[in-house]
């Protein structure tokens, strides 16, 4: 395992090391404490989809809320036993569930769940390498992110409740545990499953980006990557580069809350005292966590926009338009997200100079965007359209792309963020733009690469299904909030009927909590689909898409290494189709260029 | 024994759509057919959903403004405020068209080129011009936009002002606010945790010589016309003081003082008889009447919008705005901080 460069082809033992392995495995150094950069993904991916359902959950126990306010269901009862005393939930548990729920979204499921499992997978496969540069680095931030998800679920059962005070934890909220009961043990337990988990998404990133840069086989350029891997590379580089500084931001948090420094806080008075704090600043925390919070954002979505470029390049049957603008575009976007934090932050009375300067920055992002959009839309026409699948959903990420993108537009600008900041036209602009976009990214990928995780085809009928209801129900949800926001309805609120003002905006709550609840029903589909089909779905093709990436050239039968023989050698980049005077609709990268046959990259 | 029965029947269902499944897949391949190979028949069938549901969908957005638009808030009650509602009218004009030329052809692309069997896609890899056309036309948009936000943005944040700004401080705790007023000498006196003590809830330094003159009430009362300087305090976790109506809002951060200017230019009296606050006021009462609760009666509100705790969804204060001797009335009957500390 230790022959891992880019010339470890030419290892005739190479072989013979594989075979021996082979037979050494038992059920525990297969699935569990596996090596194998496939079985990691495939770990991230269960992991992340169990921590899924607990998110989604949650969400329809708070939807649930919103639309009875105060009402009682045995269910709540039934899931938060004492924090729904006769069934009515607690303020507290409100707060809670939005907190967890939005942890859980946004790091364990599409940062570790999305981005973890296809950059394992992909990367080894499709640049052609054998293994990830370290296999047992690789084991280990799973391993990581496996602890951080188990003391995430704990921090739930604790007595004072969990981590409570919204996704982004802003002391002095989240340091005292005088100011709520979830910022007592829960928020211990939320910040070393944090710390964990960064450190886990730390060793995961740092081995992808010395993987793309030094193992890829002989011919694949840069420039001849899917786009995939640019994606990959890129999330790599973006979170080694952000989430340190949400570790610093985590770590002094946790000295302000366990040892009295006073980082955040300064001059509190609470519970009929002034605290010792002074000098602190709760600004600089945010700033800290924003300046990981944004990119953040893109390192969700950013694998997510690699797996639909792939996926519709493929089912298009063309080459992806404009690679080269898609790559310079990935790599625009990455920049600019570093220096664009200050637009979560414009009315927190920061100079209104830097206001303006982050309004520039971020506005410019829309340029990049839309280049994308642009580009994918262009891809599709006069293309041969496959639908699977993975193909519908690659649609519906442009779509809602496009629309949560364009919100971005307003809520960007500091002069219009003022009055919308924090109400429901933002939790409708971030849930369309990054939430769908990047969960359709990841359902595209797990249908598309299917056959090449399991070796099994899932159940088509059951995907066209499970497309129709999710896009119909996700929009029902997630549109008319903007119509909230734009009513004033603030966001974190357990209950909007102590204001006659929005007395008029339930119907609408209702009816997003329906739409709500048939799309967390309607991923079952989903879930029984996936199961079913690794046991007993029919045996897949090889080539199942007929796409020309290099994965597709493996065997379908998992082995350790990867290919049987030598790793095979690229000619082409990964978007031959529907080449003029080819035979085939399609031409893997392995294939030497024919005679007189021009490349182009 | 509930739970029992609900989980056996999940098990139950479990197995049963694994059986159904089974059936349906053998048969098919008896059939010879291969059911998850994507037919050309599910191109077409799935080509045309797109369409179908991609139109309904932007149809429906069409159906949202035209029911929901009449939701969102009223005309702005302060000066700075109608800017803001010009560039947001602009702003969603331009992000309107982009949605509903966009939406629809990718929805029509996704069925047009739906495939077909015998076709071949075009090869069509790039194109430096129509590249070059979709950055420059956002990239002019963007800077229409920009310019004009960063004009209203520093007109907004640094007023220029003909004559001097009442200064009025909005004390945050959780939950509920306070307000002090400056008084005749229009400066607030020192105020800080240190100082809280009994009925000295802010904690203003009664040593002070400004804050002799300071009130400290529970109401929030504001002359129309006249520029009013809100300072912003909190003692204890980050509240945000939120004004919907005049398009205002800034965070309160406790160990700093942030600070928001703007200008009340409607009374409570005169937007109650505005048309769309009007018929707000009575959807709502109907709403209310039917569920037996109290009739509601318009009036401006502060929100708290930064999560602050349990009873954050209910830390509010009204506001009323009068005309300036209603004001100075109202403001003439409440005591100072000499009379009261
Ligand atoms: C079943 C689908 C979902 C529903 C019904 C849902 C609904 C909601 C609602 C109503 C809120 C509370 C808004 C508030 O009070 O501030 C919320 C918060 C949030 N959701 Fe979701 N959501 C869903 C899926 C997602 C996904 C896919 C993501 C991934 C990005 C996500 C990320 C978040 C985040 C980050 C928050 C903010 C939490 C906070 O305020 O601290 N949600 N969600
Ligand atoms: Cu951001
Ligand atoms: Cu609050």
């Amino acid at each position: 395992m230790s022959t891992m460069s880019t010339k470890s082809t030419e290892n005739p033992h190479f072989q013979d090391h594989l075979m021996e392995h082979h037979h050494e495995e038992n059920f525990f150094t297969k699935y569990i404490f596996t090596m194998d950069h496939k079985m990691i993904g495939k770990q991230f991916l269960v992991t992340g989809m169990f921590m899924g359902i607990i998110g989604v959950m949650m969400s329809m126990l708070f939807r649930l809320e919103l639309a009875y306010p105060e009402q009682s269901f045995p269910i709540l009862e039934f899931f938060l036993g004492k924090w729904a005393p006769d069934g009515v939930m607690s303020p507290d548990m409100y707060l809670a569930l939005v907190t967890i729920h939005g942890t859980i979204m946004v790091f364990f499921v599409l940062t570790a769940g999305l981005s973890g499992t296809f950059s394992n997978l992909l990367i080894p496969l499709q640049i052609g390498a054998r293994d990830m540069a370290s296999g047992f680095l690789n084991a280990l931030s799973y391993w990581f992110f496996a602890m951080s998800s188990v003391v995430m679920v704990v921090s739930l059962f604790v007595e004072s409740g969990p981590a409570s005070a919204g996704w982004t934890v802003y002391p002095p909220l989240s340091a005292l545990p005088q100011a709520m009961p979830g910022s007592g043990a829960g928020m211990t337990l939320w910040l070393v499953s944090m710390t964990l988990f960064i450190v886990g998404s730390l060793l995961g990133s740092l081995n992808y980006i010395v993987t793309v840069l030094n193992m890829r086989t002989k011919g694949m350029s840069m420039t001849r990557l899917p786009l995939t891997i640019w994606a990959f590379f890129v999330t790599a580089i973006l979170g080694v580069l952000s989430f340190p500084v949400l570790l610093s931001a985590a770590l002094l948090l946790m000295f302000d809350r366990l040892l009295g420094t006073s980082f955040y806080l300064s001059d509190i008075f609470m519970g009929g005292e002034v605290l010792s704090y002074s000098g602190g600043s709760p600004v600089l925390y945010q700033h800290l966590f924003w300046f990981l919070g944004h990119p953040e954002v893109y390192i969700i979505l950013l694998p997510a926009l690699g797996i639909s470029s792939e996926v519709i390049a493929t089912n298009s049957r063309k080459p992806i338009f404009g690679y080269r603008a898609m790559v310079g575009s990935i790599l625009a976007i990455a920049f600019l997200s570093f220096i664009v934090w200050g637009h979560h932050m414009f009315i927190t009375g920061m100079n209104p100079f830097l206001g303006s300067v982050f309004t520039f920055t971020t506005l410019l992002i829309a340029i990049p965007s839309a280049v994308k959009a642009f580009n994918y839309i262009t891809t599709l026409w006069k293309g041969n359209i496959q639908y699977t699948p993975a193909m519908m959903f690659s649609i519906g990420l442009v779509s809602t792309f496009v629309t949560g993108g364009l919100t971005g537009v307003i809520l960007g600008d500091s002069a219009l963020d003022i009055n919308v900041h924090d109400t429901y036209f933002v939790v409708a602009h971030f849930h369309i733009v990054m939430g769908l976009s990047a969960i359709f990214g990841m359902f595209a990928g797990v249908y598309h690469w299917f056959p090449k995780m399991y070796g099994r085809m899932m159940n088509k009928s059951m995907g066209y299904a499970h497309f129709w209801l999710t896009f119909i129900t996700a929009y029902g949800v997630f549109f008319p909030m903007h119509f909230l926001g734009m009513a004033g309805l603030p966001r974190r609120y357990y209950s909007n009927t102590a204001f006659p003002m929005f007395d008029n905006l339930a119907d609408i709550n209702v009816l997003i909590t329906y739409f709500a609840i048939i799309g967390g029903i309607a991923q079952l589909i989903f879930i029984f689909n996936f199961f079913y089909s690794i046991w007993r779905g029919p045996k897949a093709p090889q080539n199942p898409w007929k796409a020309n990436s290099l994965e597709w050239t493996t065997p379908v039968e998992h082995l350790h290494g990867n290919w049987p023989g030598e790793i095979p050698m690229v000619h082409r980049w990964a978007y031959d189709y529907s080449k003029p005077g080819a035979e085939e609709d399609f031409i893997p990268q392995n294939v030497p260029l024919a005679e007189g046959e021009e490349s182009g990259h | 024994m509930n739970t029992v029965s609900i989980i056996v029947l999940v098990v139950l269902a479990i197995l049963t759509l694994v059986q159904v499944m089974r059936i349906s897949e053998v048969s098919s391949e008896i059939q010879g057919g291969k059911d998850n190979e994507v037919s050309e028949k599910d191109n077409d069938t799935q080509g045309r959903l797109m369409l179908l549901v991609g139109m309904g969908f932007v149809i429906s957005v069409v159906v949202m403004y035209v029911v929901w638009g009449r939701l969102s808030l009223p005309e702005p009650s302060s000066e700075h405020g109608s800017e803001i509602d010009g560039l947001w009218n602009l702003s969603m004009l331009i992000i309107n068209i982009v949605f509903f030329i966009v939406q629809p052809i990718l929805f029509y692309f996704a069925y047009k080129y739906r495939g077909k069997k015998g076709t071949k896609a075009v090869h069509f890899a790039h194109n430096n011009k129509l590249e070059l056309f979709w950055t420059v036309v956002p990239a002019l948009a963007l800077a229409v936009l920009i310019i004009w936000g960063l004009n209203v943005w520093s007109t907004l944040m640094m007023p220029e002002n003909d004559e001097e700004p009442i200064v009025i401080e909005l004390y945050a705790q959780q939950f509920n606010w306070t307000v002090r007023y400056s008084g005749s000498d229009n400066a607030l006196g020192f105020a800080s945790v240190y100082d809280i003590e009994g009925a000295n809830i802010v904690g203003v330094d009664t040593q002070d010589a400004a804050s002799a003159d300071d009130v400290v009430t529970k109401e929030l009362h504001l002359p129309v016309g006249k520029p009013v300087l809100f300072q912003f305090r909190s003692q204890d976790v980050i509240h945000s003081a939120y004004f919907p109506h005049f398009r205002a809002q800034m965070n309160c951060v406790p160990g700093a003082t942030t600070n928001f200017q703007f200008t009340p230019t409607i009374t409570t009296a005169e937007i109650r008889q505005n048309k769309d606050v009007k018929r707000h006021v009575e959807e709502v009462n109907a709403i209310r009447t039917a569920k037996g609760e109290d009739v509601w009666d318009f009036n401006y509100v502060l929100l708290c919008n930064k999560i602050c705790g349990a009873a954050h969804y209910n830390m509010q204060m009204d506001i009323i705005v009068e005309t300036e001797d209603e004001y100075n009335a109202w403001l003439n009957e409440q005591k100072t901080v000499a009379e009261t500390l």
